[in-house]
C-alpha cells in the first residue's frame, strides 16, 4: 500500500448528478434533501434521472456531443466544472500535463436495434447471416465510439484540450475507488503533479437495469434509504452521475496559488471476494491502515452503499462498530456505481470546506450523534458484487 | 522515497507468457514469429456469410466454456499467466507477491445469452420490457458478475493470489503497455516489489468484426489470409483482428536479484501521450506520437541514437503505419532509415487491447535471442516510408536497446523502452 509521501490537494471538483450541477446545487440539495427519484417510468423498478443539463456549456461543438454516448457527455460536463473549479480552464500550458484517470461503465446498447434483431433471430432461416446483415446494416458507427470506455478521457482530452496522458480503468465501483487511489499514488510517488480524476455514469439505461434484474440487485416497490433495504432484499436504484476531481501536489498548487479544498490524506483498497465476512474482514484491516492518521473527535463518514445486499449488511456491520457520525449519499443520489466514489470523495471534500455534515435522513445514521465540527472524512466504497475502498481526507488548516 | 527517483529506474522482466494465433507458449510463438509464419486464417469461428473481412488470427488452440468473450479472455490469460509464474518461480502457488494489473477489452452481454433470454421470454417478438421481466427469473443471475468489466481480473485474483485490488485497464489498442506502466510505476513507487502485468482478449467475434468493419479499420484483402496484414506496405489496407494473451512478471530489480531471479531484461523508459486530434485518428503530423517516444527515451535516461530497434505499433492501416513512421522520423532524424523497424502485427494481426503486453513479450525475447523478428508480406515498400522493417526474413543482430510502441482509438500512446539485461 502507498505511503502518502507529498500532501495531495483537491483543487477542484465538478459535480453533476439528480440533485444538480456544481457545488452550491449540492450543498443545498443535501441540506433540503428533494426527492429525485423516479417511481414510475421503470415501474416497479426505482432510478434517478439525471438534472437537466445544457451539456454545450461545457461541451460547445454540437459535433463532439453527438459522437459521444451519455456517460461520456456527463462525465466530460463534470470533468469541465471540475477544470473551471480549479481554476484551469483556458489555461493551456498547465492543461497540456494534466494527466486523465477515468472510468465508465460504457457499452451502452441500442435495444431498439437489439430487440428487433432478437424478433427477427427467432425466425430467422439462417440466423447467422441474418445477424450479420442486420448488424452490418443497423450499427452506427459512432455509437461503437460511445461504447468505448476508454474515449470518456479521449473525448475529455479532445473538449478540454488535454495532451499529457489518459487512463481509463474499468470494473464497477472498485474502479471509481482505484481511479482516485491510482491518482493519488501517482501524485504522491512524484509520478504526476495534477490528475484529473473521476468518472462518467448514465444510469437512465434499461440494458444495465437489466443485469441489476438479473443478478436481484433492483430495488423495486417502496424508496427507503439505502441502509433500511436489507429487510426487503435490498436493491440498487440506479442513478446518473459525473464526478471529477483535480487533484494535486502541495508544491504545485502552491506555485500556481490555487486554493484547496481539502487535503485526500490516504486511499486503501481491496477485493475480498463476495463472501459477506470476509468483506467486513477486508474493510476492518482497510481501516486498521487507516487507524494510525485519524482523530476519532471530529471524523465523520460519507458511503458509498449502494443498497445491494449483501453488500450494504457486511458495510452496516462494519460501520456499526466503529459507531462514526454517517451519511450514505446513496439515499439522496442513487446509486451511479463507478461515479459514486469519486462523487462522494468530491463531496466529503465540500463538507470539510463548511467543517460540518448535511442532516441525518435515516434511523441508521441518526444512531450516532453528530460532531459539531468535522475535520477528517473516511469515505467508504463497497462494490456491489465484489471491492472494497476507503478514502480519508482532511479538512483544510487543521493541524495535523 | 524522492519525487525524482521514483520517477525513473529500470524494472526487471523475470517471468514470460504468451498466447496467440501462432500457439500456447512463448517457445513455439517465437519460431513461428521468426519463421515468418502468419497465424491470420479463414474465420471458423462463426459464419462471415455477408461480412466483407473473413479473416482473422485467432487462437484456435484453446477453448473455453461457455465460449464467450469473458471466458475466452480468462482462458488465453490463465494459460499466459502460468507459463510467466513458471519462469519466474516467484511467490508460492496461489500466492503472487504483488498487484495485477490486467489489460482487458469492456465485457458485455453477447448475442447468444441475449437470445437465450428472448426465447426464455416466449414472446415472438420480444420488446425489452419482456427480457427485463424475463432476468427476473433467477435463470440468468450470472450475467451481473460476469459482464462486469472487472470479472476476469477478479477471477485471476483468486487463482493466482495476487495482493490488494485487481486494476483492469482499457486504453484501447494501448491497453497491454498501460498495464504495463502501472505495474513499472508501483514498482518504482516502492509500493510492491514485484507487479503481475497481463493483456488479454478475444475479439474474433462477429459484432467486434462488424464493428471495426464500419470504422473502415479492417483488411479485406480475404485471400489468402497469411497475405493480409503487410504493415509499411504500399498496398496496406488496414488491420487484421488478432487475439491472445501475453503475462509478465516485472520486479524490483534489487528484489530479483535478491531472490537470485534470471532477469530477462529491464523496463527503463515509459512515455505516455493523449492526442486530442480526433477520435479514432492520431495527427498526421505525429507529433503526440513523437512526444510520447521521446518521453520514453528521456524517462530510461537514454537517447535516440542509443536505440537499436523499434518493435512497431505497425497495424497495416494506412493512417497508423505513416503516422508512426513521421513519429520515429522526428525522433530519430536521418537515422531512421538505419534502425530495424518491425511489426509483429503481420502475424499475428491486431490483438488490440492485448496487443501492448505480446508485444513486449516478443520485444524482451528479441533481446534475449538477438535475433529480429521480420515483417512479413512486405512486397510492395511505400517509398514514403523509407524504413528497415527486417523485410520477410528473420535475422540476427546486436541489440541493446529497443522500443514497443503501441497506440490507441481514443488518443492514448504508450511507448516503452526495453533494455537486454
Amino acid at each position: 500500500m502507498t505511503e502518502i509521501d507529498r500532501e495531495i490537494w483537491i483543487t477542484g471538483v465538478g459535480l453533476v448528478s439528480p440533485l444538480g450541477e456544481s457545488d452550491d446545487a449540492h450543498s443545498q440539495a443535501f441540506a433540503t434533501q428533494p426527492t429525485r427519484a423516479n417511481l414510475s417510468d421503470w415501474a416497479p423498478y426505482i432510478f434517478y434521472p439525471l438534472t437537466t443539463v445544457d451539456f454545450g456549456k461545457q461541451i460547445p461543438k454540437k459535433s463532439d456531443q453527438r459522437q459521444m454516448a451519455q456517460c461520456q457527455r456527463i462525465g466530460t460536463y463534470a470533468a469541465g466544472l471540475a477544470l473551471q473549479s480549479a481554476g484551469l480552464n483556458g489555461d493551456a500550458a498547465r492543461l497540456a500535463k494534466i494527466d486523465i484517470i477515468a472510468t465508465t461503465v460504457g457499452g451502452e446498447r441500442d435495444m431498439a436495434v437489439d430487440t428487433a434483431v432478437l424478433s427477427g433471430l427467432q425466425g430467422a432461416a439462417d440466423p447467422a447471416a441474418f445477424l450479420n446483415e442486420r448488424l452490418m446494416a443497423d450499427l452506427r458507427p459512432t455509437f461503437f465510439l460511445g461504447q468505448l470506455p476508454n474515449l470518456l478521457a479521449g473525448n475529455i482530452a479532445i473538449v478540454h484540450g488535454i495532451t499529457g496522458s489518459a487512463l481509463t480503468l474499468l470494473g464497477d465501483e472498485a474502479a471509481g475507488v482505484d481511479t482516485v487511489r491510482i491518482a493519488a499514488a501517482r501524485i504522491a510517488g512524484g509520478q504526476s503533479e495534477l490528475v484529473l480524476a473521476g468518472a462518467g455514469y448514465n444510469g437512465s439505461r434499461k440494458d444495465l437495469l437489466l443485469y441489476l434484474i438479473a443478478a436481484g440487485h433492483a430495488l423495486s416497490g417502496e424508496l427507503q434509504p439505502v441502509f433500511e433495504r436489507a429487510s426487503r432484499g435490498g436493491g440498487i436504484a440506479l442513478s446518473s452521475i459525473g464526478a471529477f476531481l483535480v487533484l494535486e501536489s502541495a508544491e504545485h498548487a502552491r506555485e500556481r496559488s490555487a486554493r484547496p479544498i481539502a487535503k485526500l490524506t490516504r486511499v486503501v483498497a481491496d477485493a475480498a471476494g463476495v463472501d459477506i465476512v470476509a468483506r467486513e474482514t477486508a474493510l476492518e484491516r482497510l481501516w486498521s491502515q487507516l487507524a494510525p492518521q485519524l482523530k476519532p473527535r471530529h471524523l465523520a463518514v460519507i458511503s458509498g452503499a449502494s443498497g445491494a445486499e449483501p453488500a450494504t449488511s457486511a458495510e452496516r456491520n462494519f460501520l456499526q462498530r466503529h459507531a462514526l457520525p454517517l451519511r450514505a449519499t446513496g439515499s439522496h443520489t442513487g446509486h451511479a456505481s463507478h461515479a459514486q466514489f469519486p462523487m462522494n470523495v468530491a463531496i466529503a471534500a465540500l463538507l470539510l470546506q463548511q467543517r460540518r455534515l448535511y442532516p441525518a435522513s435515516s434511523s441508521f445514521e441518526c444512531n450516532i450523534p453528530d460532531d459539531p465540527v468535522v475535520e477528517q472524512i473516511v469515505v467508504t466504497g463497497v462494490g456491489r458484487n465484489y471491492g472494497e475502498g476507503l478514502a480519508l481526507l482532511d479538512a483544510f488548516g487543521v493541524g495535523m | 522515497m524522492t519525487a525524482d527517483r521514483s520517477k525513473t529506474g529500470a524494472v526487471a522482466v523475470t517471468g514470460l507468457g504468451l498466447v496467440t494465433s501462432l500457439g500456447v507458449g512463448k517457445a513455439d510463438n517465437w519460431t513461428k514469429l521468426c519463421g515468418g509464419q502468419s497465424g491470420v486464417r479463414y474465420i471458423r469461428r462463426f459464419a462471415t456469410t455477408g461480412l466483407k473481412t473473413r479473416i482473422a488470427a485467432a487462437v484456435d488452440d484453446l477453448s473455453a466454456e461457455p465460449f464467450d468473450t469473458p471466458a475466452l479472455c480468462n482462458s488465453f490469460a490463465t494459460h499466459a499467466v502460468e507459463e510467466a509464474l513458471a519462469e519466474s518461480a516467484i511467490g508460492r502457488r496461489g500466492d503472487f507477491p504483488g498487484p495485477l494489473f490486467l489489460a482487458i477489452p469492456p465485457l458485455e452481454l453477447e448475442w447468444q445469452r441475449r437470445l437465450e433470454l428472448a426465447t426464455a421470454s416466449g414472446a415472438a417478438e420480444p420488446t425489452f420490457d419482456d427480457l427485463l421481466r424475463t432476468a427476473a427469473n433467477g435463470q440468468f443471475r450470472d450475467i451481473d458478475q460476469r459482464c462486469q468489466h472487472g470479472s476476469v481480473a477478479l477471477l485471476l485474483q483468486q487463482k493466482f493470489g495476487t495482493r490488494g485490488s485487481p486494476i483492469s485497464v482499457n486504453t484501447a489498442c494501448a491497453s497491454g503497455a498501460s498495464a504495463l506502466q502501472l505495474g513499472v510505476e508501483a514498482i518504482r513507487r516502492g509500493d510492491t516489489q514485484a507487479a503481475l502485468c497481463v493483456g488479454t482478449d478475444a475479439p474474433v467475434n462477429f459484432e467486434a468484426l462488424i464493428r471495426f468493419s464500419l470504422l473502415s479499420a479492417l483488411s479485406t484483402r480475404n485471400d489468402p489470409p497469411s497475405r493480409a496484414s503487410k504493415p509499411f506496405s504500399k498496398d496496406r489496407d488496414g488491420f487484421v483482428i488478432g487475439e491472445g494473451a501475453a503475462a509478465l512478471v516485472l520486479e524490483n530489480v534489487d528484489a530479483a536479484r535478491a531472490r537470485g531471479a534470471t532477469i530477462l531484461g529491464l523496463i527503463t523508459g515509459i512515455g505516455e501521450s493523449v492526442d486530442p486530434f480526433h477520435r479514432t485518428r492520431a495527427n498526421p503530423d505525429g507529433k503526440p506520437i513523437a512526444a510520447c517516444i521521446a518521453q520514453a527515451i528521456a524517462d530510461a535516461g537514454i537517447s535516440a541514437h542509443e536505440i537499436d530497434y523499434v518493435n512497431a505499433h505497425g497495424t497495416s492501416t494506412p493512417e497508423n503505419d505513416m503516422t508512426e513512421y513521421l513519429a520515429l522520423s522526428t525522433i530519430m532524424g536521418e537515422r531512421v532509415r538505419r534502425v530495424a523497424v518491425s511489426s509483429n502485427k503481420s502475424m499475428i494481426g491486431h490483438t488490440l487491447s492485448a496487443a501492448g503486453a505480446i508485444e513486449a513479450v516478443f520485444t524482451v525475447l528479441t533481446l534475449q535471442h538477438q535475433r529480429l523478428p521480420p515483417t512479413i508480406n512486405y512486397f510492395e515498400p511505400d517509398p514514403d516510408i523509407p524504413l528497415d522493417v527486417v523485410p520477410n526474413v528473420a535475422r540476427d543482430a546486436t541489440i541493446r536497446r529497443a522500443l514497443s510502441n503501441s497506440f490507441g482509438f481514443g488518443g492514448q500512446n504508450v511507448s516503452l523502452l526495453i533494455e537486454a539485461e
